[in-house]
């Protein structure tokens, strides 16, 4: 698989090393009621689907980027990448 | 129909026109006590033992394909029980007793052969890691014996021993691991499922659950609505797309493990040999072929396919093992993919939806289990109490805390 990285252009995906579900960024609030629960299934639980899936690479032999990935598990077929710091930002998650 | 030796003579000698399928195909009843999901080694184990061993009836299998399609028709065909960890030792030992009584149980030849399986270790560290994996499955009943690096050498005289980098300082074997059949294993049971009653439907895949109050009724099937009191899960590889069915979200990442085999050779290897610096198992086909694998590709995936980067990766361990291989022309390679589960330990539960019970999260250490996984799992079904071997499989182990985790790695899938 070729990874498109955003600033680096196409780069082979052993270069990098894969983590797993994008959603792994969205960290429960740790003072939430339910932040057991929560950090349970953020921790352990997946939806693991057979299609597009976004996902966290970073690029170890590389520019020591995040990128998050989508991917499609049938296929293989990689239909975006970005940065992962963008995408934290877009998502609010550091303001 | 019995087979024996005398019943092949008598067909050889009446031109072959004896034999019979070797299982019906039936066409779905509209109502089942079990029905079990998957036609694989252990959906069709669990048929079979309920039937047999815990004198239930009215049991379907379930297949969206052929029976033996998937993993149980695509593995590297081990067998052992070398585990370190008590929530595993007694459970895959179990499997490995289960293995050798397998062919006289069944009446099939499923060429389940003992050859033997040897670790090689390369340190100090390691050595002492494996005397106490081999202390803890001679605890659980399972035979071990730590070999020194003469005693390899005795049995793979070829082995690269003085390598610079990993020097094979000796190996932990297992005499009474071996190989087995794997498609054999697959008919064996279907055989001797069917003629315990049990209905196997192929071409049948399960699209939707039924569930009432909390209650399964039974599964929505490409073949149309089959009512049933309890539903056993018995996919791995394609667990998390069956269970999304009930709603349900489950500690696995689907991965892909490719395996390979050389062209046909003569002789060389008597047992399954595994390199310890990596992650590298092989051994010999009956015809010849050198059958090996490494690690699974490392993303998400239900392509039945994998990439280079682990092909080179697995060329280099065959390499750094047997230098001799370099030789030797690669064959074939394939795909096949794995319930990779958050502690690399397998799954064998009820669920929170009365009746609704599922198996999987395999990881690749399925196919050895299978004899077990089918007692066990017959046993789940037919009392709603875990066996003996089995009470740490729970499926909410990772809200409890005890996982059983062989490496040691965490929540991370692909590190098992």
């Amino acid at each position: 698989m070729i990874i498109n990285h955003p600033l680096l252009g196409p780069r082979d995906s052993s270069e990098f090393v894969y983590l797993g579900d994008a959603s792994l960024l969205n960290r429960p609030d740790w003072q939430a009621d339910d932040a057991l629960e929560q950090f349970i299934d953020y921790g352990h639980t997946r939806d693991n689907p057979a299609g597009l899936h976004r996902e966290l690479w970073y690029h170890e032999q590389g520019d020591r980027s995040w990128l998050v990935v989508t991917r499609n598990t049938v296929t293989h077929e990689i239909t975006s990448v970005e940065l992962a710091r963008d995408v934290a930002r877009t998502e609010g998650r550091f303001e | 129909m019995r087979y024996s030796g005398f019943r092949v003579i008598k067909e050889a000698l009446t031109g072959h026109r004896g034999w019979g399928p070797a299982w019906r195909d039936p066409e779905p009843k509209a109502e089942y006590d079990y029905v079990i999901i998957g036609g694989g080694g252990h959906g069709l184990a669990t048929a079979y033992y309920l039937a047999k061993e815990y004198k239930q009836s009215r049991i379907a299998v379930l297949e969206k394909g052929w029976i033996g399609g998937g993993n149980v028709g695509r593995n590297t065909t081990i067998v052992r029980s070398n585990y370190l960890l008590d929530g595993n030792e007694p459970f895959y030992e179990f499997s490995l007793k289960l293995w050798e009584g397998l062919e006289q149980e069944l009446n099939y030849n499923a060429m389940m052969s003992q050859r033997g399986i040897i670790n090689l270790m390369h340190s100090d560290a390691q050595r002492d890691a494996y005397i106490r994996r081999g202390n803890a499955m001679i605890l659980n009943g399972a035979d071990a014996q730590l070999l020194d690096q003469k005693q390899v050498l005795e049995k793979y005289p070829f082995l690269n021993v003085k390598n610079a980098r990993f020097p094979v300082m000796g190996g932990l074997l297992q005499a009474r691991a071996g190989t087995a059949r794997h498609d054999a294993v697959a008919w064996g049971y279907a055989r001797a499922a069917d003629q315990c009653g049990v209905d196997i439907i192929q071409n049948c895949e399960v699209t939707g659950f039924k569930i009432e109050g909390g209650k399964i009724r039974g599964v929505e099937t490409s073949r149309g609505f089959i009512g049933a009191k309890k539903v056993g899960s018995c996919v791995a590889g394609s667990s998390s797309k069956v269970m999304a069915f009930a709603g349900m979200r489950l500690p696995i990442e689907s991965h892909v493990l490719q395996a390979f085999v050389s062209e046909g050779l003569k002789p060389v290897l008597p047992g399954v040999i595994t390199f310890g610096a990596g992650h590298f198992y092989c051994s010999q086909s009956d015809k010849g072929g050198l059958v090996f694998g490494g690690n699974i590709d490392g993303y998400n995936t239900y392509a039945s396919r994998g990439n280079l980067p682990m092909v080179e990766d697995v060329m280099e361990e065959a390499i750094a093992m047997f230098p001799m291989l370099g030789r030797a022309r690669l064959l074939r390679s394939w795909g096949g993919i794995m319930d990779m589960s958050m502690d690399g330990t397998p799954i064998i539960d009820k669920t929170h939806i009365d009746g609704l019970y599922f198996n999987g999260g395999w990881c690749y250490g399925g196919f050895k289990a299978t004899p077990a996984s089918g007692m066990v799992y017959a046993h789940l079904l037919a009392t709603d109490a875990p066996h003996d071997t089995a009470t740490a499989f729970k499926l909410d182990r990772f809200h409890t805390g005890h996982m059983i985790d062989e490496k040691g790695v965490g929540n991370q899938p692909n590190l098992h």
